[in-house]
């Protein structure tokens, strides 16, 4: 006993870190599992409007994303601050749309074109009229699946 | 001897510094919000010249028209968005066969057996050029939320269980038995030109 005692008295053992990477790693597959990658850098600025009956979105990879809203600070100068479309990385006005929709659904594999859903992050603050274009040139360009993007709001009412 | 009796082990303190680079890597470039929204399916292109819309019968048609001001008209009464919802219910159920709510019709459901559904009734949901959008999504959900409780409800009296817990073949047959029947019209201009 006296000799373990003074053993460790003279040497103090070093706090292991060996484990740290592990943990660390682990974090890390968890947040590469559960997060995306940011799809594009917004030109305008989006706060989707809440509803209580959201739906996930199940294939990211075919859906579309058309972005509608007022320009960011750093644009107001160039394009003005009025409702703008965004699709891709750009500007983008109606009559664009129809072509967006087009050359997308042909660089998709065969089998997908017809499962192409598009997704309109508008602002809540956005007039209808321009949803309304929108929806007759996605109509035009027949992609009939939409989805309007919106956030889950806590339902009081809901039972469940 | 004694330099035998110690092996050196791999520093691996550094692993930690690269682990927390990765880390912070992915934690700036990807963002935590899923996507999730109300689905819906537009009704395919007018082709050719346009035909006046079918006539629909007046029962089953359940009008429901937000102006500029985001504020409701729900079969030509002034309505508030949270009745909205039962009132929608009330029409798509159209529990007592009430003349003035759609047709109940006999349809032979698989799973479910012989139910009378309205299965004609339309919503059409109609909006203004300046309605905003948060007003437009808030009417859309209430409607499908009247959708959703109905086939709970549905649901739990036939086969016990909440909608969302069912297998694909029974929420099938919910489904017919309440088939969601949306139409978002034309875009019209209400109150004189602009």
């Amino acid at each position: 006993m006296a000799q373990i005692r003074k053993d460790n008295e003279r040497e103090t053992p070093a706090l292991a870190t060996s484990s740290l990477p592990d943990i660390i790693f682990m974090f890390l597959f968890f947040f590469m599992a559960v997060t995306t990658m940011k799809e594009v850098t917004f030109k305008v600025r989006v706060s989707p409007p809440m509803a209580t009956e959201v739906t996930k979105l199940e294939n990211k990879s075919l859906t579309r994303y058309i972005y509608v809203g007022k320009p960011t600070d750093e644009y107001k100068k160039a394009v003005g601050s009025e409702t703008r479309i965004q699709l891709g990385d750009a500007f983008a006005d109606v009559s664009e749309l129809q072509e967006f929709i087009v050359n997308e659904r042909s660089a998709m594999n065969e089998n997908d074109q017809n499962l192409l859903t598009v997704s309109i992050k508008a602002d809540k603050d956005t007039k209808m009229g321009i949803i309304n274009d929108i929806k007759q040139s996605l109509r035009k360009a027949y992609a009939l699946k939409i989805v309007y993007a919106a956030t889950k709001r806590p339902d009081a009412s809901d039972a469940e | 001897m004694g330099k035998k009796r110690k092996i050196g082990e791999i520093n691996s303190s550094s692993m930690a510094d690269i682990a927390f680079l990765l880390l912070i890597f992915f934690l700036v470039t990807t963002s935590m919000s899923t996507s999730t929204g109300l689905a819906r399916r537009l009704p395919p292109p007018l082709t050719g010249p346009q035909t006046p819309p079918t006539d629909i019968n007046k029962r089953n048609l359940f009008v429901v028209k937000v102006n500029s001001l985001n504020q409701l008209l729900v079969q030509g009464e002034i309505m508030n968005v949270s009745e909205l919802r039962a009132k929608a219910k009330e029409f798509i159920k159209n529990e007592n066969n009430d003349p003035h709510k759609p047709v109940r019709e006999a349809v032979n459901i698989p799973l479910l057996g012989e139910m009378e559904i309205t299965k004609d009734h339309v919503i059409s949901l109609q909006n203004d050029v300046d309605t905003q959008y948060q007003a437009y999504i808030e009417v859309q959900n209430e409607l499908v939320a009247a959708y959703n409780e109905l086939r709970n409800e549905l649901a739990k009296e036939k086969f016990g269980k909440a909608y969302n817990d069912l297998d694909e073949e029974h929420q099938k047959a919910i489904q017919d038995a309440y088939p969601q029947k949306i139409s978002e019209a034309e875009p019209k201009n209400y109150g004189g030109a602009k």
